[in-house]
């Protein structure tokens, strides 16, 4: 079984080069069917690999196709571990991506043949870079994949390069993507200086004997590399210009792949992080009060997908949340729910935008239900799911987030409950403002509407029923014994992270628990009933720029201002400075005036060649004089 | 009769030859001075071997002194005539080409 293991990366590769060499000439239906089955096949083997972990209880071993760098004080090998961690995770990956891919031959069928192939060899390697990113056995083969997901995602957020800002969309995410890839790299290199390797299991092995110091270091730097990778604060700006590509990209990079890159390092080293409890509360800090700050933000946006956007950064901050409590399967459960409700409703808006000939604006949508009653359907489910309604995947997950959250700090609760009902706000806002009411669209538009066709519609009907079921393999010990079998399937691997959480469990009674969940769980419905109620309006009176705290929201806080005065633009002049002045006065002086000495030289030397016979032997004669005196009379 | 006397005599037949390489602009005398300064070093090549070498290690089966020196003169004289049949057409060719053996003209190469 062991042997399949390659092949599950190799699949979309393979669907890589065939589609990104022959895009010229392969058709479109080929491109298609070789785009999404390479990935089905590999969600297959995942199946398969799958079921295998789940039934062998034995710790799986790496499995080492050759070796990457081999010098005398580090070796390290390019090999894959598909324990059960990666084996959950390449489940989400493969199966999400192939649902995103068959969305897309629907999505993208208006697309030119080269074009169009070439966005699927831009998917493959994607979920191929993503693949390598989950299933490698040691830190580097895991920064490649790091660094391919984001090579991807600025590919395919420029993949409409035509215009401007979708190029700085993706430049922008790519920038801010390798900041925090720095972080992960000097990582790394200290932990080859302190522990000698980067094998997962030998790091984990050396890690109790580290200082503190020295851990609290790499676990910082693995953060700031999974803070720019998963968004957050301060890198989160990118995630929302990530719009700009296409709809299926969006959801491919908010389910399935890239931004769960951060949450799944810091599950996989979570060894390192529970040995590290100031890097903890760092994370725990910064994912609550992204969750908060995109929460809010999210409240007053008015595209379709910036809502949806700002609504992961805000999830990905109660998975960091979950992380810094300790929650490290709370938190992959949360990634695993996520990623189906997060793709159902990412594919559900670019169905609604499909049917809308590319109108994003929810001011301008209204009443959709009654045109496209599927598509209507399964986003409300996916409104469900993540504002936390049981009993919908979503409600578990951030159940077992919140309750860990309680008790390491019932401050963090507090606040994550606030962000939970806003989350339930802006999600009913949006659903409203999108399928109810009256249509406010222009004419032209009202007489076009119409549901999707199947390729679209069917993985929104799958990712609903797994929105519905997803969490239902994590039911909480208050409400029933025993059923939380995620819990027990990942204890193997995340054992160490879960039972320190396991001690701190007992403080509350289940009484407690349940009546907190309770209270939680009715807020929630009034939210959502509030904001059902109040934006299934006719006409839209938000068309008008508003100022004091409803504009800061628009805003977005003016993070992304902030950004532009405080770094960018001193940047941009430094630059500006050294190229123009710096660069112009004193490199190229430096090398024009070494160039015009010597030009200068050859001028003034040139006058000794007389062309004269005479006086050139007269200095051969001198010359030969010169050097029998400096024989003769020199060495004494 | 010590070799003294030779050495000065080709000392003093080399700075002929010399001086007249250097002052003389006609081709064909600056070509005898250079000859000049050849046959000077062949005199010293020859009285060195024939004063100096006595006590040589190179010593034929008789016990006489060797004469690789002047066997040096020999080989000098035929790289000589060899140059002097290239160096007189070299110089036929000049005074075909610009009507004159005066070697100042032959400055083309500066420009």
């Amino acid at each position: 079984m062991s042997k399949l293991i390659p092949l599950v990366p190799l699949l979309p590769l393979i669907g890589f080069l065939v589609n990104g060499l022959g895009r010229k000439r392969i058709p479109k239906g080929l491109a298609a069917i070789v785009g999404t089955g390479t990935v089905l096949a590999s969600f297959i083997l995942s199946v398969l690999l799958f079921l295998e972990v789940r039934s062998s209880s034995a710790a799986p071993e790496a499995v080492k196709l050759f070796d990457f760098i081999r010098t005398a004080g580090l070796d390290v090998s390019f090999s894959f571990l598909v324990d059960r961690l990666s084996a959950l995770f390449l489940l989400i990956i493969t199966g999400v991506g192939t649902l995103i891919h068959l969305y897309s031959t629907a999505y993208m069928h208006e697309e030119e043949p080269p074009h169009y192939a070439r966005y699927f060899a831009y998917l493959n390697l994607f979920v191929f870079s993503m693949l390598l990113l989950v299933m490698g056995s040691n830190y580097v083969v895991m920064f490649i994949g790091w660094e391919g997901v984001g090579l991807c995602s600025y590919l395919l957020i420029g993949y409409w390069f035509g215009k401007d800002e979708y190029t700085a969309a993706a430049n922008k995410a790519f920038i801010m993507n390798r900041i925090g890839d720095l972080g992960f790299l000097l990582a790394v290199f200290w932990m080859i200086a302190r522990f000698g390797t980067t094998d997962f299991a030998g790091v984990f092995e050396k890690a109790p004997e580290a200082s503190t110091a020295a851990l609290t270091g790499i676990t910082l730097l693995l953060f700031l590399g999974a803070t720019g990778k998963s968004a957050q604060i301060p890198l989160f700006t990118w995630l929302p210009d990530a719009m700009a590509g296409p709809t299926p990209v969006s959801a491919l990079i908010h389910a399935a792949t890239m931004v769960t890159a951060g949450i799944y390092m810091i599950a996989r080293s979570h060894v390192l992080y529970s040995l590290a409890p100031i890097t903890q509360n760092v994370v725990a800090v910064i994912g609550l009060a992204t969750a908060l700050l995109a929460a809010t933000i999210a409240l007053r946006q008015n595209d379709i997908k910036k809502v949806l956007a700002y609504s992961t950064v805000s999830q990905l901050g109660f998975m960091f949340l979950g992380l810094g409590v300790g929650a490290y399967v709370g938190a992959v459960f949360h990634v695993m729910t996520h990623a189906f409700f997060k793709a159902l409703l990412f594919l559900g808006a670019g169905s609604v935008i499909h049917a809308m000939h590319h109108e994003q604006d929810i001011r301008r949508m209204g009443g959709l239900a009654r045109y496209m009653p599927v598509t209507h359907a399964t986003f409300l489910i996916g409104c469900l799911a993540i504002a936390g309604i049981p009993p919908l995947s979503g409600f578990f997950s951030k159940d077992e987030i919140l309750t860990a959250a309680l008790m390491k700090n019932p401050v963090y609760y507090a606040l994550g409950v606030l962000g939970a009902l806003m989350t339930a706000f802006y999600m009913f806002r949006l659903y409203a403002l999108t399928f109810r009411g009256s249509f406010r669209g222009s004419e032209s538009q009202a007489a076009k509407l119409h549901e999707s066709p199947a390729a679209m519609t069917i993985p929104l009907v799958v990712l609903a029923v797994l929105s519905v079921a997803g969490g239902w393999v994590g039911i909480p010990p208050v409400l029933a014994e025993n059923a939380h079998r995620l819990k027990d399937f990942l204890a193997p691997v995340l054992e160490a992270g879960q039972a320190a959480q396991g001690d701190a469990a007992h403080h509350i009674s289940h009484s407690t628990e349940l009546m907190l969940m309770g209270g939680v769980v009715a807020l929630i419905l009034a939210v959502a009933a509030w904001a059902w109620r109040t934006h299934s309006v006719t006409m839209t009176s938000e068309d008008r720029p508003s100022g004091g705290l409803k504009g800061l929201l628009e805003n977005k806080w003016y993070v992304d201002e902030l950004y532009q005065s405080v770094l960018v633009k001193p940047l941009g002049a430094l630059s500006r400075f050294l190229s123009e002045k710096f660069d112009r006065i004193a490199i190229d002086g430096i090398v024009n005036g070494v160039g015009r000495t010597v030009q200068h030289g050859g001028r003034q030397l040139r006058l000794l060649q007389s062309g004269q016979v005479g006086s050139y032997i007269l200095i051969m004669v001198l010359a030969t004089i010169l050097f029998f005196v400096i024989q003769l009379f020199g060495k004494s | 009769m010590p070799v003294n006397h030779y050495v000065f005599l080709s000392l003093a037949l080399f700075c002929i030859g010399v001086a007249g390489v250097l002052t003389r602009r006609n081709a064909i005398v600056v070509f005898m001075c250079i000859e000049l300064m050849l046959n000077s070093v062949n005199l010293l090549l020859v009285a060195f071997s024939r004063m100096h070498n006595l006590a040589g290690t190179a010593v034929d089966v008789a016990g006489r002194p060797g004469i690789e020196a002047q066997l040096f003169v020999f080989f000098i004289m035929v790289v000589a005539a060899a140059e002097v049949t290239v160096g007189l057409a070299i110089i036929v060719m000049m005074y075909r080409n610009i009507h004159s053996v005066d070697i100042n003209f032959l400055n083309r190469l500066k420009h």
